[in-house]
């Protein structure tokens, strides 16, 4: 599609030492400091972003994982140049986001959770039309696209309906047509499954899939879903406080941040008190279902002891949920992340 | 038109006639947009008219209450038909909503589409106006035609060609400075989150010094402190006269010749001041802005 002057070695997205500092407004409570507010403010300057090093490379799926406030969105905005930036250098497919050169705002697309580039009152379908023209897409092309892109989502009988009369993930999923008709090298995805039911994510990540299978477009998605992380992307970058905390594969979270391993056995009898704490800390016990936390350096040796001890009708050994481990991260607290006992029990 | 550009890199085809491509499709979009609110709209449409017949009865106590024949040059007819043409002249330069939408779009973050898509947010904001005003045109010529038919022996006979010509020019050009002038007035929502008491103080002085209230002859009387200057000549000098007494007017012969001539070369002056300030402002906001609303 796209035969740009840049070579397929370097990365689609460079970002270098990149902070951006918001400056607020402190308004205390209270009618006297409002009024006092009228001609002093207390203001304060908060680090959004503290100096981002990333490299993404042509194809990469990446998501960015953090608790609110956290930097994502930010970042977000900064690499598709709706903010600039206090510090620090970014280029995407070559360009300087915040520069908002045309030429740039064609290969790439932003898909904000709850904010739509469709018109409200008007059929998807006109927006559609729009959007050909904006972004200048042949229209034989535009047509061949948009009927795939529909077909791949199901959302054909959609069309001629007003937005505004669309359920939440009716909408979404016509927001990701809306984003994809100009087939951008570059696709930013903000929160994209937020607030859908399961078989609405369901086939988000499907679409996704497909996406990634029939084009080389690079994708950065935030979300607090580790269902979207886990079904989409293998590399994982966690934010916390404006900074990197990990990037990485999502397997390799998992091996550097838990140190054990989740048992689950269904014993014949219910133990008795006091049995099973020296093979493991007991996280849940319910009648003979017992979930121990096995430190993973040890599970080799304890396991075959411990079935060779008692009588065990089946048993399951698997890593810290993703969830907890990720919690962990955000609390800075990796190394010590306790699965929760219903996390645990239901596994 | 198109083909191609896809294959191709960079600007090459934004054409004269793509962007006039891409006008036509947001206005025809816009249009479609207006409609779905029709009702609406006519309501709106006829509820201009009321302040008007106020307005004629007011001068008409005025003109009975006095001895006098004319006020500030103006007769009892030219008074009326002076503020049926300034409402001609509205329905061309008044903008409800633009500058209120900016700000708004601003404030909660809409304003991101037209950063990210590779589209103009001001000329996109005008074919959007164009469209509006297609629309309003469309549902207000009945009334317009009625009341006009109605007070027409208030008017004096029609002007040359020649005069009709300019008064038409000065009619788009006050469409043109108008929507200019409240979109600047919008882009202060870059610098402050709420601007509606900005936005209401600019609309009682804009009523005041441009001719909607009463026409600006008749602040000659008022001294600004400057020797032999009155107020009504520092107000002609501003741009609000152009948003509804100027093409008013023109239309009552009250500018002729060489008058005429320099009051249209200043409009277009302060079109052109009012654009490169809109543009300047966008420029400036928007590297400002902070993509408030996630």
């Amino acid at each position: 599609m796209h035969n740009r002057s840049e070579s397929a070695a370097e990365p689609v997205i460079e970002v270098a030492g990149l902070a951006k500092e918001y400056r607020v407004y402190d308004k205390p409570e209270g009618l006297w400091a409002s009024l006092r507010g009228l001609w002093h403010r207390e203001s304060r300057t908060i680090e959004a972003l503290r100096g981002v090093d990333l490299r993404v490379e042509r194809g990469e799926f990446l998501a960015m994982l953090g608790p609110n406030g956290a930097g994502k969105t930010t970042f977000l905005k900064l690499l598709s140049g709706i903010i600039t930036p206090t510090r620090g250098a970014a280029r995407v497919l070559g360009h300087v986001p915040w520069e908002r050169t045309d030429d740039f705002r064609r290969r790439f697309s932003l898909v904000m959770g709850q904010k739509n580039q469709l018109w409200w009152d008007l059929p998807a379908a006109e927006s559609f039309r729009l959007h050909q023209e904006i972004y200048q897409i042949e229209p034989r092309r535009f047509e061949q696209i948009r009927d795939e892109l529909v077909e791949m989502l199901d959302v054909g009988q959609l069309l001629g309906q007003p937005v505004r009369e669309l359920s939440l993930g009716e909408r979404m999923k016509l927001e990701l047509v809306a984003a994809l008709l100009h087939e951008p090298e570059v696709l930013f995805l903000d929160e994209p499954t937020i607030g859908l039911d399961v078989v609405a994510q369901h086939t988000i990540h499907e679409f996704l899939r497909n996406m990634r299978r029939q084009r080389a477009v690079t994708v950065i998605l935030t979300t607090h879903y580790m269902k979207d992380v886990a079904a989409l992307c293998e590399r994982v970058v966690v934010v916390t406080k404006g900074s990197i905390l990990y990037d990485g594969s999502l397997e390799q979270i998992v091996d550097r941040f838990t140190t054990h391993k989740v048992v689950t056995l269904d014993f014949e009898e219910p133990p008795a008190a006091g049995q099973v704490e020296r093979f493991g800390f007991p996280c849940d016990i319910r009648g003979p279902r017992v979930t121990l936390r096995i430190d993973r350096t040890r599970i080799a040796e304890v396991l075959p002891e411990l079935l060779a001890e008692k009588q065990v009708r089946d048993v399951s050994v698997e890593d810290v949920p993703l969830e907890e481990i990720v919690a962990g991260l955000f609390r800075g607290a990796a190394a010590a992340a306790v699965p929760a006992a219903e996390a645990v029990g239901a596994g | 038109m198109n083909s191609g550009t896809l294959a191709e890199p960079g600007r090459s085809g934004r054409g004269v006639l793509t962007s006039l491509h891409i006008w036509w499709r947001m206005l025809v979009i816009c249009l479609e947009e207006r409609l779905a609110y029709r009702s609406d709209f006519a309501l709106g449409t006829l509820m201009r008219f009321l302040p008007i017949v106020t307005q004629v009865f007011l001068w008409t106590a005025v003109f009975a209450a006095s001895s006098r024949s004319d006020i500030a040059g103006y007769s009892r007819d030219n008074i009326v038909a002076y503020y049926l043409l300034t409402m001609i002249t509205r329905a061309f330069s008044s903008m409800p909503g633009l500058a209120g939408g900016i700000a708004r779009s601003i404030r909660d973050g809409s304003v991101k589409k037209y950063l990210i898509q590779p589209v103009d947010y001001v000329s996109f904001l005008l074919a959007s106006r164009v469209a509006h005003k297609l629309v309003f045109y469309a549902v207000a010529v009945v009334p317009f035609a009625i009341v006009f038919f109605v007070c027409r022996s208030y008017f004096p006979p029609a002007p040359d060609a020649l005069t009709v010509l300019a008064y038409l020019v000065s009619l788009v050009l006050s469409f043109l400075l108008g929507f200019f002038l409240e979109a600047t007035l919008g882009m202060i929502g870059f610098w402050f989150l709420e601007v509606s008491s900005i936005i209401f103080a600019y609309m009682l002085l804009q009523y005041l010094l441009s001719g909607h209230m009463f026409p600006i002859d008749m602040l000659a009387g008022i001294p600004t402190g400057l020797a032999g200057v009155s107020l009504a000549d520092v107000v002609r000098w501003l741009p609000f006269q152009y948003t509804a007494y100027f093409p008013a007017s023109v239309w009552l012969g009250k500018v002729q010749g060489w008058e005429l001539a320099g009051g249209l070369v200043l409009e277009f002056a302060w079109l052109v001041v009012m654009i490169i300030i809109c543009r300047l402002a966008w420029w400036r906001g928007t590297r400002r802005y902070s993509g408030f609303g996630g």
